[in-house]
């Protein structure tokens, strides 16, 4: 016993001299065997191969700023031209939309994307955040197609970034209580509601998104009588909100099944009628747990808003596409005007997802004992 | 009665089923009176009809005279040929990805979960626009062609490479090749039989190798060993010879591949690290190497938890490809685009698409499902 205690006192409270500052670091990060090392110095060969022209493209050599053609004529081949993005700023961001009238899309930005946020905060997590929502899809819709003392735009005049988050966000806000009803469905005890969700879900998901949007922007036509005529950009979206919800009802039946049976049948034995256990006991424990995967979805859902491109509405993506394709002059500048369209979605997506995995963390700590 | 469950039931039941056939009926007897006033064709007949389009890019004998239905199945060939690639070539990447972000270099895995946190958070299609644009933007004219000896020549009209000329012997090696990996799997299956009952290991890398190679090689050797390769050469506007792969193509599966990698890699990823620390140190107690750790018993565990998600990955894979319209490579979505803008019959068009992507769906789940049982957990 008083061997080992000797022992410990004569260790001191510093660190040995090789396991602390950047050169061990550097030495178990990366060089801690031959292998590693070998590795570590291609890795590094291979950087320095394509990393500074690659910069020297992207910012040392591209034009930046309001410049007119010519200088990115100057540089082409060298530097990257984002002088494009200058250009074409309005029309990337609004489309055709009425250029003196462009503040309102602007606000819609702001209103959708503050929205988002609100729905970030756990603060906000209670039955008013559906009337916010509500409330701010009015407003959204308000502001983009006017009337109440704004003049009238109409749908087919709408572009770029506010239809991207209309089309992802009404999808999302519109899809959600069709996907909790078609969760419970699914998990029914009675045959033909079950049967019913079943086939939906299973169709929607195996069939690709782009049929669902050329069955609505072709087949919804057909389908109606006559003098209902409704307009490319509501067919896209109900066809959007009818593929996501198959989505989030997969999603929110894993937080379903992720509910301890006891607690249904401690409600039953309560004597609480079906649709109060369901609103009362088991959704509320359901959604907290599948927010993660809905937040997914949401991600999949904001990317997948592009592929309206094909039946040619005009969300972000396809103005920033015909931004660029119908100016001859400027049409060389493509890859550019993409790859900022990329940062725009990019910045959206990476943040959310961040969000998504932060809040699986934190509401993993909040269920540990 | 309102208050007897089981009658709720059926009330309820019921008017779901009333809801369901009167929006049906409606939206049928609507559609109806529109086609009939448009004048619209209803059936499948359209099928054997001439088609009238060329298609560029063909698995199986294709011209402009063929029917519809015809014009539909190179769709389909294409459509499967892309998810197939795609499915390999991602698999493999990710594996790559998800393996060097649990690396302990540093620098590796750093770069790896940048590769992971870019590309799955950009939307595939605008991928395969920049990919598409790359192709067309820098790569030089025909003229100008970059050549890599005699062997490939990499323009805008896509990748031009020689090939082996056509020979009987080649399908021959095809089919070697495909009994050397069935004979492979044989001579596992009875190494594996024997050991269980005697004890004794028969070796089953090398003789698997063997079997591989060495039969592909000996059909060749036998029917003639041919030799004569076929060359791109440039005449003209174009190059004769040899294979192309076009931009689209391309660009298609190196788009879809690259995108499904990064999600790939998370599931890789998370298959490993949900293997329990105290199995490879058990194992390394035990006294196996490196590799029997990794084969024996890390990956069996991991693969149970990898197989679900990398069923719907590949899933999202074939799905994905129909954004191949975007960029004018010719697989089901375009097929059935053209044949319905020039039938006029969208509903038929896209039943029938929708119909094929959810039966190859429920194929792979099917399949998937099948191998998921074999590796799974037996418990008691």
């Amino acid at each position: 016993m008083a061997d080992t205690l000797e022992v410990t006192s004569t260790l001191s409270n510093a660190p040995p001299a090789s396991a602390a500052g950047p050169l061990s670091w550097l030495k178990k990060n990366l060089f801690s065997t031959p292998a590693n090392s070998l590795l570590t110095v291609v890795t590094l060969a291979v950087l320095a191969w394509i990393v500074p022209p690659t910069l020297d493209w992207l910012i040392f050599k591209a034009v930046w700023g309001p410049q007119p053609l010519a200088a990115c004529d100057a540089v082409r081949g060298q530097g990257a031209c984002w002088a494009v993005v200058w250009e074409k700023f309005r029309f990337m961001m609004f489309g055709v939309y009425p250029f003196d009238q462009q503040w309102r899309p602007a606000l819609v930005i702001g209103i959708l994307v503050s929205l988002l946020v609100i729905s970030g905060i756990r603060w906000f997590w209670r039955p008013s955040l559906a009337v916010i929502w509500v409330v701010g899809i009015v407003t959204s819709y308000w502001l983009m197609s006017g009337g109440l003392g704004l003049s009238p735009v109409r749908t087919e005049q709408w572009g770029g970034l506010p239809v991207t988050l209309i089309l992802s966000i009404f999808g999302i806000g519109f899809a959600f209580p069709l996907g909790i009803l078609l969760a419970l469905g699914r998990r029914s005890s009675l045959p033909v509601i079950r049967s019913f969700s079943v086939v939906y879900i299973e169709v929607i998901r195996g069939v690709p998104l782009i049929t669902v949007l050329f069955m609505a922007s072709v087949m919804f036509a057909l389908f109606l009588p006559e003098r209902m005529r409704i307009d490319q950009l509501l067919r896209a979206q109900v066809a959007i909100i009818l593929f996501v919800a198959a989505y989030l009802a997969e999603a929110v039946r894993g937080g379903l099944q992720a509910v301890p049976k006891g607690q249904v049948e401690a409600a039953q034995a309560l004597g609480l009628s079906y649709w109060t256990i369901m609103r009362k006991i088991v959704l509320p424990q359901a959604l907290k747990i599948s927010i993660p995967p809905i937040v997914n979805s949401f991600i999949s859902l904001f990317k997948d808003t592009s592929l309206v491109v094909i039946i040619a509405i005009y969300d972000f993506a396809y103005a920033v596409k015909k931004s660029v394709e119908t100016d001859f002059s400027w049409k060389k500048y493509f890859i550019e005007a993409f790859l900022f369209s990329i940062v725009i979605y990019w910045i959206f997506c990476f943040a959310m997802s961040q969000y998504s995995q932060w809040l699986e963390r934190d509401l993993a700590r909040n269920t540990q004992r | 009665m309102l208050r007897s469950e089981r009658f709720r039931n059926l009330l309820y039941q019921a008017l779901l089923l009333a809801a369901v056939v009167g929006i049906g009926w409606y939206l049928f007897s609507n559609t109806q009176h529109n086609l009939q006033t448009r004048q619209i064709q209803t059936g499948f007949d359209y099928l054997s009809r001439e088609a009238g389009f060329e298609i560029a890019e063909k698995q199986i004998d294709y011209q402009a005279s063929d029917s519809y239905g015809r014009a539909f199945l190179v769709g389909l060939g294409n459509t499967l040929l892309v998810a197939a690639i795609g499915v390999i070539i991602a698999t493999l990447l990710g594996t790559l990805v998800g393996i060097a972000r649990l690396s302990s270099n540093w620098l590796l895995a750093k770069l790896a979960s940048i590769y992971v946190e870019v590309m799955r958070n950009v939307p595939l299609l605008l991928q395969l626009f920049v990919w598409y644009g790359l192709f067309t933007e820098l790569l030089p004219p025909v003229r100008e062609a970059i050549s890599v000896g005699d062997w490939l020549f990499i323009s805008q009209r896509g990748f031009r490479y020689a090939w082996p000329a056509e020979h009987p012997a080649w399908s021959g090696v095809g089919w070697g090749l495909l009994a050397g990996i069935a004979l492979a799997f044989g001579w596992k299956a009875l190494a594996r039989r024997t050991q269980l009952r005697t004890g004794r290991q028969w070796p089953v890398a090398w003789p698997s190798i063997a079997l591989i190679a060495g039969l592909p090689l000996l059909v060749w050797a036998l029917m003639g060993a041919p030799t004569d390769i076929d060359r791109p050469v440039l005449e003209g506007f174009d190059f004769l010879g040899g294979k192309v792969l076009s931009p689209e193509f391309t660009a298609l599966i190196i788009g879809l591949s690259t995108y499904t990698a990064a999600f790939i890699a998370e599931v890789v990823r998370a298959g490993i690290m949900a293997v329990d620390r105290g199995q490879t140190e058990a194992s390394m107690a035990l006294g196996l190497s490196p590799g029997q750790r990794l084969r024996l018993v890390t990956l069996p565990q991991a693969l149970r938890v990898i197989i679900p998600p990398m069923t719907s990955q590949y899933l999202n894979l074939t799905k994905n490809s129909s954004l191949a319209v975007a960029i004018g490579y010719p697989e089901l979505v375009a097929v059935s685009n053209t044949t319905m803008n020039q039938t006029g019959q969208a509903i038929e068009a896209i039943a029938l698409l929708m119909a094929v992507y959810l039966s190859i769906s429920l194929t792979i789940s099917a399949l998937m499902n099948w191998y998921n049982n074999r590796v799974r957990l037996i418990e008691r």
